[in-house]
């Protein structure tokens, strides 16, 4: 062995042997994320509704505002305030109406996200969130827009197929094709407003997709929970205080 | 005696009294180290900072000591110290897979709270 090997030898050796010392430990930790928005000046959450559109199977602003009121009751300290939805859409347009001194126009299909640009006009309204405001003792107002709309993607898959050579030997070989799969997406904003001012405090934009193998057959109300449930935390972490548990390795 | 070998013999010199410092330096931040898992298993984490500050402080180039902190970090919410932390542990040890897991589970939790908002 030259001087050179041994030189190598040794150095292997002492790696391995560090590496071999080296110890973990594995830990639960909570880590507190403070609220994004502070709520002190409130007592009371109004979630009035939203500008939804999208798949019809779903009503995306009446489900959001149940939904959004629930999570809310129990993991959030300000009272709820239980009112009926607002039908956002219709005071988009009469304000718009009542602004021109035309008639409302009779209500197109909402289908994609640029459909709802016509009527965010309502979230710049000051007044009309004001006005609301004073209706129930000045809350916090949550609204914004939910756009649910049917999703479809091809994807490479990786199947296995079975084939069969000359001599009639089976054999069974990977085979890459692109599928179509169907899905839904959730996109749109929730929007926190002052209710003492009208004034918008803060927005939150969200985007979420799932998708389905061909033979999976999923209602759209269930990929809507499905989708929200991703969305929740960070709703929630917008106005109370977190703690996310996760577990990590301390190194010696 | 040339230059040539009077410069070699220094070198080693050097190295063999600089060796024992840093390997004391290395043990005392260890026992530094040891010492604040044993309390962060207590779910003592304010000490186990504490020990481990001292433990990078001693000996600034182990980077168990700064993953520890930075996980610490991460437990207290200061999540700006819990990063630097991490980046600090890998800047000095890139391949190791521990630290590396333990600094992507912390941008999940990171980036959920610093999602894109407006206004």
């Amino acid at each position: 062995m030259t001087a050179r090997h041994a030189r190598l030898a040794s150095s292997l050796g002492a790696l391995l042997l560090a590496a071999a010392c080296t110890s973990s430990y594995e830990i639960q930790i909570e880590t507190p994320i403070r609220p994004k928005l502070d709520v002190g000046a409130f007592q009371r959450v109004l979630v009035a509704g939203f500008l939804a559109g999208g798949t019809e199977d779903v009503d995306g602003n009446l489900e959001t505002t149940r939904l959004l009121r629930s999570q809310l009751r129990t993991k959030s300290e300000l009272r709820v305030i239980d009112s009926d939805v607002l039908p956002l859409m219709d005071v988009a347009s009469e304000a718009k109406a009542t602004d021109s001194g035309q008639q409302p126009p009779a209500a197109a299909p909402i289908k994609e996200q640029k459909d709802l640009e016509p009527y965010e006009h309502v979230f710049a309204n000051a007044e009309y969130w004001k006005k609301i405001g004073e209706e129930y003792q000045q809350p916090l107002i949550v609204t914004g827009t939910v756009m649910f709309t049917p999703l479809s993607k091809n994807q490479l898959v990786q199947r296995e197929q079975e084939v069969y050579d000359s001599f009639g030997r089976r054999r069974v070989i990977p085979v890459r094709s692109y599928q179509e799969r169907k899905g839904f997406s959730l996109d749109g904003r929730f929007i926190f407003i002052d209710g003492r001012s009208g004034a918008t405090l803060h927005t939150e934009m969200f985007g979420e997709q799932v998708l389905y193998s061909p033979t999976q057959s999923t209602p759209a109300l269930s990929s809507y929970f499905e989708l929200m449930d991703r969305l929740i935390p960070s709703f929630l972490s917008t106005l109370s205080s977190q703690k996310i548990k996760g577990t990590r390795i301390l190194l010696q | 005696m040339s230059m040539r070998t009077v410069v070699p013999i220094i070198t080693l010199l050097v190295g063999l009294a600089v060796a024992p410092l840093a390997a004391d330096a290395r043990d005392d931040a260890k026992k530094q180290v040891q010492f604040g898992i044993s309390v962060a298993q207590k779910s003592l984490w304010r000490e186990a900072i504490f020990w481990w500050e001292r433990a990078t402080k001693v000996d600034p180039t182990y980077a168990a000591a700064h993953n520890n902190l930075a996980i610490a970090y991460e437990h207290e919410g200061d999540l700006a110290k819990a990063r630097a932390a991490y980046e600090k542990a890998l800047e000095l040890e890139p391949n190791n897979a521990m630290i590396k897991q333990n600094y992507e589970l912390f941008k999940e939790i990171n980036d959920r709270t610093t999602r894109k908002t407006g206004q």
